[in-house]
């Protein structure tokens, strides 16, 4: 019986050693000997480990940017980074939607890579969750000099996002729809009025096309704002939301209204993501959109005899100024976790580095962000050189890029949209008066 | 003493280990279960308590206020009704149509072969992912796809019907696309419960004089009631749940026009971060589908 006794206690006594020693490991994860990474969630108030030499040290870095370049080429130039300073750099390369859920995912629990590749539209929130680090502080201890940069994305007047790489959105235009129906290229609203009517008049199809659907409402800032941000004006006053009562957005709800009216915008429009309208112009069935030019090797792929060009997006009758075009990009921060912030730092510096920005934009189609940078574009690809020239002859602009829940306020104006263009919102000033109530919420 | 100290160990040894021999055998399961069910559910139900979780580093609990908040917001009143009529839909037409079709191919006046052709036809659509089933019916449904061309030839209609961009039309056409997608799962189910079904029972209603609709309401349906039962709670709780064909078509749109408890829940966590009312939201849904769940093992049992 004793001898029974014993047993169990020895068997409880095997068990527990076992829990606690397992336990002991998950929690001594971050004293760990090795250098390896500075995910594991240690908190670093000094913002740097103080070694920057360091052969052993292996910075992270997750991004989306290795799968959609080709193969081993992020490789290539994260490889070029260690030659020259010993320190390692660990590619964790997963599609967009993955190392959005992954960064969140880390954000919440303190685990997130080293240097992550971040979206403009998610800088805010993780700013205030305090998951990435201030960058404007990083680069004064560097004594780095960020007048370089074509653009910063800051929250509270610091800096948490830089955009490496910009990638613009054109206007397409379905070339052989234009000469069937005998039209000239429009320069502003009244002409694309009239130009969309007689395309749909003599052709049968649509003049223009915008995404809608709730599910990915990046409509409004591709499709949408770009009206506004082309004839030079902005949906923000101070960094909040000057919807109620701005005139220049009240004339663009008018005139997108207009061509809804006018029956030539593509139809299915609130169910229509970008991809579908992707494939609605590339099947030749809209004469213009509004698009990223990332698009453009899949639409010369699909349709091959597809005549397109590229055109400033038409502006507000009379307005003469620069126009401001809508850029995405591919952005990059630095988590708050990492033991190794000034390491990180080095990093984005040589990524930002005019040599090596411009390779990268090179490969990604895209265009640098740093504005020394001299990107060796093939000369035979013409169309992609005009549509460069077209973004070199305005600004670069996305006023969402930051905001808080930035995603859900295009989301909340394309709700109000789709009711101002059914008619169950009167007028444009009383639509943008409710999506100014509903907008500041987010801003509290 | 020493000597009966280990008879009695040598004796029970092989006893203990017979008895703690099952529960080892479970250990990895319940140890899966506990990671991957019963840990998120209590983490879900106690955020739902508290002040803005995640986002927040220090949440402070706050009631039932969470609660409050989502009975109060009018986008959940529009995801309930909606859901109401996408589940209800679901489920009166996945019978329906399940029950037609498994009538059908069990009937003695279809040759063998014609069967089964027509029982993998017939259920094919269960064997597409929810992705396949979205964008094969995005396109059949685009204002310029065949559904439309169809009924322009057949001088049907002359106008472009918008399917999924209307809000007059988006409903009933998510609830269409995933009665599709789901009768195959009666249609199999009630086939196999109508094979089991004895033929004395209508060989004597038939000395009796019962006619093909007695036969169907007085022996056929009695015979099914409990596998319909079964297959009503299960599709209650499957359809209220159902999320990536609502995403992949219509995102809840056009304005809140097909917006269900599952899309509401995941803009409330993945678009607003408001993860604290999601975990609300979810409790709710979970509260419900758990009520169903009981009556679905108390029905179990009671057949046992």
């Amino acid at each position: 019986m004793l001898k029974l006794k014993a047993f169990h206690k020895t068997s409880f006594a095997v068990l527990l050693i076992a829990l606690l020693l397992t336990l002991t490991a998950c929690g001594n994860n971050n004293s760990s000997p090795s250098n390896t990474s500075g995910s594991s969630g240690s908190q670093s108030d000094t913002g740097s480990s103080g070694n920057s030499g360091g052969s052993d040290i292996t910075l992270e870095f997750q991004q989306w940017w290795g799968v959609e370049l080709p193969d081993g080429a992020l490789q290539e130039i994260v490889d070029g980074f260690t030659a020259q300073t010993g320190i390692k750099i660990k590619l964790l390369s997963n599609p967009y939607a993955d190392t959005r859920t992954q960064i969140a995912a880390g954000a919440a629990a303190g685990t997130m890579a080293d240097v992550v590749g971040l979206d403009g539209s998610w800088v805010y929130d993780f700013a205030k969750q305090g998951a990435i680090a201030n960058l404007t502080a990083l680069m004064e201890a560097d004594g780095y000099d960020d007048s370089q940069l074509s653009d910063q994305i800051r929250v509270d007047g610091n800096t948490f996002m830089i955009p490496v790489v910009n990638f613009a959105y054109p206007m397409y235009v379905n070339l052989d729809l234009v000469n069937e129906a005998g039209v000239s290229i429009p320069t502003n609203w009244t002409e694309f009025v009239n130009v969309t009517k007689t395309i749909k008049e003599k052709t049968g199809k649509a003049g223009w096309a915008i995404p809608l659907s709730t599910e990915s409402p990046s409509g409004i800032q591709n499709n949408f704002m770009s009206w506004l941000w082309a004839s030079g004006g902005s949906m923000l006053k101070d960094g909040k939301p000057n919807l109620a009562g701005n005139d220049d957005l009240i004339a663009t709800l008018e005139f997108v209204k207009q061509l809804f009216d006018n029956g030539v915008v593509a139809q299915g429009a609130y169910a229509m993501k970008e991809a579908d309208m992707v494939e609605e112009f590339t099947n030749g069935r809209v004469a213009f959109m509004t698009d990223s030019l990332a698009h453009l090797t899949t639409i010369k792929s699909e349709a091959p005899d597809l005549n397109i060009d590229f055109i400033p997006i038409p502006v507000k009758d009379g307005y003469t100024g620069k126009s401001g075009m809508d850029v995405a990009n591919w952005g990059i921060g630095i988590a708050e976790n990492s033991k190794y912030k000034a390491e990180a730092m080095k990093f984005i510096e040589y990524m930002m580095s005019p040599e090596v920005n411009a390779k990268l934009a090179v490969l990604a189609n895209a265009f640098p962000g740093n504005i020394h940078a001299q990107p060796d574009y093939p000369a035979d690809n013409t169309l992609f050189l005009k549509a460069y020239e077209i973004y070199q002859a305005g600004y670069a602009i996305n006023e969402f890029t930051g905001l808080p829940t930035s995603e859900e306020l295009m989301r909340q104006f394309d709700e109000q949209l789709q009711l101002y263009l059914d008619g169950d919102t009167k007028t444009a000033a009383e639509m943008l008066e409710k999506t100014q109530e509903i907008w500041v919420k987010a801003f509290k | 003493m020493k000597a009966n100290s280990i008879n009695i160990y040598k004796q029970d040894a092989p006893s203990l280990r017979k008895k703690t021999e099952p529960y080892l055998y479970l250990l990895p399961t319940l140890l899966l279960m506990c990671v991957l069910l019963i840990i998120p559910i209590i983490m879900v139900i106690r955020y739902s308590f508290y002040d803005n979780v995640i986002i927040n580093k220090n949440p402070v609990f706050v009631g039932l206020e969470n609660f409050k908040l989502i009975f109060e917001n009018s986008t959940f009143v529009v995801a309930v009704k909606n859901t109401i009529v996408f589940v209800g839909g679901s489920i009166v037409f996945h019978m329906i149509f399940g029950l037609a079709f498994a009538v059908v191919l069990n009937t003695k006046y279809l040759h063998r072969r014609t069967k089964a052709v027509s029982r993998v036809l017939l259920a094919l659509p269960w064997m597409f992912t929810a992705s396949v089933i979205a964008i094969l019916w995005k396109m059949m449904m685009n204002p310029n796809g065949i559904i439309n061309y169809l009924l322009s030839v057949t001088n049907l209609s002359s106008s472009h019907i918008e399917w999924l961009a209307s809000r007059d039309f988006a409903l009933f056409s998510i609830t269409f696309i995933n009665i599709w997608a789901g009768y195959p799962f009666y249609m199999v189910s009630l086939l196999a419960g109508l094979q089991g079904i004895p033929n004395d029972l209508y060989e004597a209603a038939a000395i009796d004089g019962a006619n093909i609709s007695q036969r169907f309401f007085r022996i056929t349906l009695p015979q099914l009631k409990p596998i319909i039962i079964s297959l009503v709670m299960l599709d209650f709780v499957w359809t209220i749940q159902q999320f990536a064909l609502i995403w992949m078509t219509t995102g809840g749109g056009p304005i809140n026009a097909t917006e269900m408890m599952s899309t509401f829940i995941y803009k409330l966590g993945f678009s607003k971060y408001e993860y604290a009312q999601a975990s609300a939201s979810a409790v709710i849904l979970l509260v419900v589908c758990t009520i169903v769940a009981i009556f679905y093992v108390r029905h179990q049992r009671g057949q046992e």
